[in-house]
Formats: structure tokens, sequence, C-alpha cells
């Protein structure tokens, strides 16, 4: 039932994509909100994720006497797999809770149904300007997480492995191909559907007062933190399947 | 339900003389309507007619199924069975999408006010107008009608003001004006003095019975207070010196009582008062 529901929320989201009336000035808001209001949190996380794994990876390939291919590995790691999965995370705290919890006190203070009576659909000027927003804002907020990361390895590289730029830098963009790329964009364009519609699913149904409310935004950072996760391991699948043995 | 004194469920109450039903005169119409939450009945076999000019006073403890009848009228809620019919047009179940042009028509101030929070009181009396399909007015237009309703509710200073920013009295009565925008024929008022002091509670219905004499809009208004009732039912807004005056609206002003989801009284202020009923002598004796 619940999974129908959620079904009939983003299939009529996406239906008012191409319907009028469309609110820009709302989908310019979200856009600040979850695309600015989150570019310094995805850049921490890019960071110290990139300088982790540099870390960890540079200590690990010196046992073969391959520290100079730490750029790759932290590269190709960041933009398959740990750029898309942690800054969509991050945004799923921060935003899918923010989401839920504001759509949630709208809907115990009425102001849902106010907007019902006073002739608009609340899924045209709530829902479908949050996902417009996210859809375009994650993918940018993970390329600039995994730009961030890269320096990040390449500080802990030259810093601490004494790789040289050159040597860090050009190893990094070799090792990425198309695949990569485009695998890198697709999670996190799949992933905003996820954040925005499930923070707005547990926002639209909240009943309780404010007690639901706190109930609404917890289910919704574990819901959408848990099918990114699941979804990380399909599109990962199906990506590894189409790439040459 | 009950008209004055007991009779038989599905018995419709006579109308006052010059209220005589005609198809053109109903406004509000329910037809053994129910609503159903889960496995809760909120409303049971609900029926009733609401006639132009007329204001309806709902009273009913807490969960007897007003504010869902004000939802149901609005088509807020969905109805699980029975029929509404507004200004004589059946809207059980209609689509969203249809619903809105009929809910230009009406009106709605809510428990709680249900201003938006992130729009200032200007925009938010301003939204019925901008946003109503069917009304979608310029903003030119738009900014000289909230400038009128707002100071029609004597809050024309507050323009540039969030709701967070006035008081429980203020926000209910820029609601009010959020309603009374557009000059909709049917007005519905939840609880308006719910949780306000005497004064502002006064203030408020002063404003509803000022709105039903300047633009003789019919009205629903829920309410656990019976002097609420008593005072629409008892006193006129005379305009020229800008106050109530007494002067008796029994005609027009019909009381409904609800409990547990059931219409249980329908009539006017003297048989409400004359009912033997308990639940009804509550409300009317906790007034006196």
């Amino acid at each position: 039932m619940a999974l129908q529901e959620f079904y009939l929320l983003f299939g009529r989201a996406l239906r008012n994509v191409v319907r009028t009336p469309h609110y820009w000035d709302d989908v310019l808001i979200q856009m600040d909100t979850i695309g600015v209001g989150s570019l310094w949190i995805t850049a921490m996380t890019g960071f110290f994720s990139g300088a982790v794994m540099a870390l960890q990876m540079g200590h690990a390939l010196a046992q073969y006497g391959q520290t100079g291919r730490t750029g790759q590995v932290v590269s190709i790691i960041l933009v398959r797999e740990l750029g898309p999965a942690l800054t969509a995370l991050m945004v799923a705290g921060r935003n899918s809770s923010g989401i839920a919890s504001e759509l949630g006190s709208m809907k115990v203070t009425e102001q849902i149904d106010a907007m019902r009576a006073l002739g608009t659909d609340p899924i045209q000027k709530l829902v479908t300007p949050r996902m417009i927003a996210t859809a375009a804002m994650l993918p940018a907020l993970t390329v600039i997480a995994d730009l961030i990361g890269m320096f990040g390895g390449f500080i802990v590289g030259y810093f601490i492995y004494a790789l040289q730029p050159r040597e860090y830098w050009s190893t990094t963009w070799k090792a990425l191909d198309w695949a990569d790329v485009a695998e890198g964009l697709v999670k996190p364009f799949i992933f905003s559907f996820v954040i925005s519609l499930v923070g707005c699913y547990y926002g639209l149904r909240t009943s309780g007062g404010t007690q639901g409310v706190g109930r609404a935004t917890t289910q919704a950072v574990v819901t959408s933190s848990v099918l990114i996760f699941v979804l990380t391991f399909f599109i990962t699948k199906f990506f590894v399947s189409q790439s040459p043995q | 339900m009950t008209s004055g004194n007991q009779v038989s469920p599905n018995t419709q109450t006579q109308a006052p003389a010059h209220f005589q039903e005609s198809p053109t005169d109903s406004i509000l119409r329910f037809e053994h309507v129910t609503i159903r939450f889960d496995e809760e009945t909120a409303l049971d076999d609900v029926s009733f007619n609401v006639l132009r000019g007329q204001t309806r006073i709902i009273l009913g403890a807490a969960g007897s199924g007003k504010s869902v009848l004000l939802k149901a009228a609005t088509g807020l809620v969905p109805v699980a069975s029975g029929n509404v019919f507004l200004f004589d047009r059946q809207t059980t179940n209609l689509p969203e999408d249809e619903m809105y042009a009929v809910r230009s028509q009406v009106g709605m101030a809510f428990q709680e006010s249900a201003l938006f929070d992130s729009m200032t009181i200007a925009q938010n009396v301003a939204y019925p107008l901008l946003n109503q399909p069917s009304i979608k007015s310029k903003p030119d237009e738009a900014r000289a009608k909230v400038k009128e309703a707002l100071n029609f509710v004597e809050l024309g200073q507050t323009l540039d003001k969030y709701p967070s920013e006035l008081s429980g009295g203020m926000r209910r009565r820029a609601a009010i004006a959020r309603a009374v925008v557009t000059k909709p024929p049917l007005l519905l008022y939840d609880s308006p003095t719910a949780g306000l002091d005497p004064i502002t509670a006064h203030t408020i219905m002063q404003l509803i019975i000022k709105e039903r004499d300047v633009d003789a809009t019919t009205a629903l208004v829920v309410t656990h207070r019976y002097q609420d009732g008593s005072l629409v039912a008892n006193f006129r807004y005379n305009s020229q010196n800008e106050s109530l005056e007494p002067s008796r609206q029994s005609d027009s002003t019909r009381f409904m009582v609800m409990r547990e989801g059931k219409l249980i009284f329908e009539g006017d202020q003297d048989q409400l008062e004359a009912s033997k009923d308990p639940y009804i002598g509550k409300f009317v004796k906790h007034a006196g």
C-alpha cells in the first residue's frame, strides 16, 4: 500500500513536469536550499573521503612499490562509488529530513489542506519543484565532491607519500573513462528522486502533530539512506555487466 | 437527527417560510454522507441543506466530526457513501482538477489559521486571487483587493509581516481576510474563536457577522461555544456606526449539533434552548 502510494506520488510529480502551472520561483529557491545549502557539507565529505582513501591506498600500494598509482585508485573509487553514495547520503541527511519536516509541519497545521482549498495542487507546488531541484543539483554536487575528493587525495599523496603533482594528476585523469563518468552521473540522478520523493512522501502523510513530524523526518532519512545503498548495488551491477571483461 | 424536538433520523427539517427550498436556493447539501478514516467513522449518515443567506452554527464536542464536515463540503476529504452538492452541483469524489473551480466559490478559514509560514500576510491573502485557476487576478488588481480585505479585518498595517509576527487573534483575522478576499458566496469557518480570549473571540465573531451583513454571504461556523452562535443569531452589523446592534436573526441562523459523527440536532435557537437532550443542554447551559 505504501509502495503504491509512493509510485502514485512519483507518477504525479513526474507528470507535473510537463503540466502547467510551473512554479519556477520555487524550483530556484529549492535549488538554492538543496544545492548551495549542501555545498559545504559535500565539499568536506568529498575532501576527507578522498584524503582517507589516499592514505589507505598509498599505504597498501607501497607494499608493492606502486604508490604512484594512488591517484588512479582514488579517482576510480571516488567517481564510481564513494562520490555519488556519500554525497547522496549527506544530501539525504540534510534535505530529505528537511523536506519531510517542512511538509509534515504544513500537513499538521492544515497548510496543505489550505493550499488545496485555495486552488493549488500541493504536488505541483511542493513536490515537483523539490524533485526538479534535487535532480539538477545532486549530480552537480557529486561532481564537485569528486573533484574536491581528488584534491584531498593529492594533498595526502604530496605531503605524506611524496608524490609529484604531475604524476598524481596524470594517473588520476587517465584512470577514468566515459563509462566511469556516466556511472558517476547516473547514480546521483537516480538518488535525487529517492531523496526528494521519500522526503515529500513522508512529509505529506504526516499525522499526529509535532510527534508525527519527528517520526516522518526520521523515517525519511532512514528510508532514503537504505535505498541509496540498495540502489548503489544494483546500478553498479548493471554497469559492471556492461563493461568489457 | 433531531429538529427542535426529537424526530426520526432521516426527517428533513422544515426551512423557515422565506427560506423555502428551491434548487437554486440550495448552497450546500449533504445527502446521507458517511466518511471513514481507516476503521473509524468520522461522519455517519449526515444530511442537511444550507440555503442561500443562511448561517449555520455547528456545535459539538471535540472529535464529533465538525471539522470533517467542513472539509467534506469542499472535497478535502473523500466521501465513503452519500452525496455532497455544492451550488446544486454534485461534488462527491469529483476529480481534484474539477474541484478547484468549485472551491473558488468557497472561502474557508481553518482552525489554526493555516497561513503559509513562508509568505507575508499580503502574499497569503493574495494567494487565492493569484492561484485559483478560475480567478487569476492581475497583480495590480490583487494588491488592491488584498488591501481592501485586510482593512476589512482591521489588519491594514500588517501587509509585510509574516504570520509568526502576529498574535493568534491577528492570524485568525488574516485567515478570514484570505477567505473573503475573492468574495465567495459561501464561507466556512472552522472554530474561528477556539483558544482565544473572550475579547478577541468577540472581535472575530463581529467580523463574521459583518461579513454576513455586508456581503450577504452564506456561512457555516463550526464552534464549541454557544455564545458565538447566540451572537450571530441575535445581532446584526450596523455599517453606519460600525458596531453590532441587537436584531433577531432567527430565520437565517440555524443551529446544528454533532455528536460522534452524527447530526443529532438541527433547528433555530429557540428549539435548541428548549431541547431536553442532555448532550445539547451542556452547550446551552455552559453558555448561561
